[in-house]
């Protein structure tokens, strides 16, 4: 009998992540890309880092910070009975930090493409920053959240050294697709492992090939040649 | 009365330059700033509006205090209700023509209103189409119609005709004058067409390397010899 546990852990640590990441990622990109703040390069590096640095790095510090071990760890245990080792949040907030580069690059690329004048003429008619924001730019970067949205989700799905390091290996709580897949070999149950790896395969296939539909109508309707 | 009197110093590509501004508007007049490019017009534009602060100085419209350097006064762009119409129309492109215009309503304001700038400026036609579905002169209507939604005291014109055809150019120009009248603005406009100048403005301040040369009738200020030589050649 095939274990669906794992399929379901990671479509909801995929979905989780990809909220809450766009969320955290509007502000963050709206910053870098509107601020004229000279010290904006520090995060924009500090951003960019998870694309240079192997998954086990981030999920080694990441081990040692949640660790209650550790100061920051300790912490968050005594004052608010939060353990963020081997647990679900724990594997949501490091996978949202695993994938920032993906969510926030596009997001602060569109924001980029926004014409000044346009984001002025809002505010000369009377707008406020965040119904400019609301009304004005996310309306027409549809294409660049929808783009980080899809890397994030599916950068969350291919995870596997983070989740790993961080999560451990424990059934309905960190168990996703690819540890188990990785389990499933170690084992030498190959066709299991098999069996995981075509479903994910051919979802992942489906996913995209819909995201990619749905991005190139939205393109034809919104801007018409 | 509009009186305004502000400084400040800019980085063009020429280098550094002091700019200097100061002068008083009358209710309802129409006054056009002319000058070479780089001489600060499109920034006096943008003290005007708060999109950019004066060094020093006082801006004051009617009754109510926008800038003020000593008071440490200076209104957002927000609240100062001016009407812009930028060179690039700067249309919303997510929204109709309709939607561009009932964006720029306040809160609680008569829907009505867009309707009659749609009428006025003959648009009730296009009312459904998106901005990349206009033509120049139209896109150009449309930020005409949406600058007058809040009912501003001030209209800024920052060349409104540039990227247009002749007669699309004097259509507009036509427009323009009518809402002038109707909603008894004070308009300033920015332009380097002589011709376009003469018939529009009551008045030219010559704006060169940031300060005013001339001020008064276009007929006295302009270089008309100029316009006047080339009729003459031409043989008209």
């Amino acid at each position: 009998m095939l274990d669906f546990e794992p399929f379901y852990l990671t479509l909801k640590l995929a979905l989780t992540t990809t909220a809450l990441l766009f969320l955290l990622g509007v502000p963050i990109g709206y910053w870098l890309a509107f601020s004229p703040a000279k010290g904006k390069v520090v995060l924009e590096a500090l951003v960019g880092l998870p694309l240079v640095l192997p998954p086990t790095v981030l999920g080694f510090y990441l081990l040692l910070a949640f660790s209650p071990e550790n100061s920051f760890g300790r912490f968050l245990e005594m004052y608010l009975d939060i353990r963020l080792v081997f647990s679900f949040p724990g594997l949501v907030i490091a996978s949202m930090i695993y994938s920032l580069p993906f969510m926030i690059q596009p997001l602060q690329a569109g924001f980029r493409t926004i014409p000044k004048n346009l984001i002025e003429a809002s505010y000369l008619l009377g707008k406020s920053k965040r119904t400019t924001l609301y009304k004005v730019i996310l309306p027409n970067v549809k294409n660049s959240l929808l783009t980080g949205c899809i890397l994030t989700f599916a950068h969350t799905i291919g995870e596997f050294g983070v989740v790993l390091m961080i999560g451990g290996n424990i059934p309905s709580e960190t168990r996703v697709i690819s540890v188990a897949i990785y389990d499933q070999v170690e084992a030498m149950n190959y066709s299991q492992a098999n069996l995981y790896s075509g479903i994910l395969l051919v979802f992942s296939f489906f996913v995209l090939l819909g995201v990619y539909l749905l991005n190139n109508r939205m393109v034809q309707t919104h801007y018409p040649a | 009365m509009t009186a305004i009197q502000i400084s400040k110093k800019l980085h063009g590509p020429e280098g550094a330059m002091d700019l200097q501004f100061e002068t008083e508007i009358k209710q309802g007049e129409f006054v056009t700033i002319y000058g070479p490019s780089g001489a600060g017009k499109t920034s006096v534009f943008r003290m005007i509006s708060g999109l950019l602060s004066p060094d020093s100085g006082r801006i004051q419209v009617g009754d109510s205090v926008w800038f003020d350097q000593h008071k440490k006064i200076n209104l957002p762009p927000q609240v100062r209700n001016i009407g812009m119409v930028f060179q690039d129309y700067s249309l919303f492109p997510n929204m109709t023509v309709r939607d561009n215009l009932g964006f720029a309503l306040e809160k609680g304001q008569s829907k009505s209103i867009v309707d009659d700038l749609l009428e006025l400026t003959e648009l009730a036609q296009l009312h459904d189409k998106r901005p990349s579905q206009l033509s120049g002169g139209q896109k150009q209507r449309v930020a005409l119609a949406r600058a007058l939604v809040r009912r501003p005291k001030v209209l800024l014109l920052d060349e409104p005709f540039s990227s247009l055809d002749l007669e699309m150019q004097a259509k507009l120009q036509d427009y323009i004058l009518k809402v002038h009248h109707e909603f008894g603005l004070t308009t300033l406009m920015i332009s380097h067409d002589l011709i376009e100048v003469i018939k529009m403005s009551q008045r030219v301040l010559v704006l060169n390397q940031g300060c005013i040369a001339k001020d008064g009738k276009p007929v006295d200020v302009l270089p008309i010899g100029i316009l006047r030589g080339l009729i003459e050649k031409g043989g008209i």
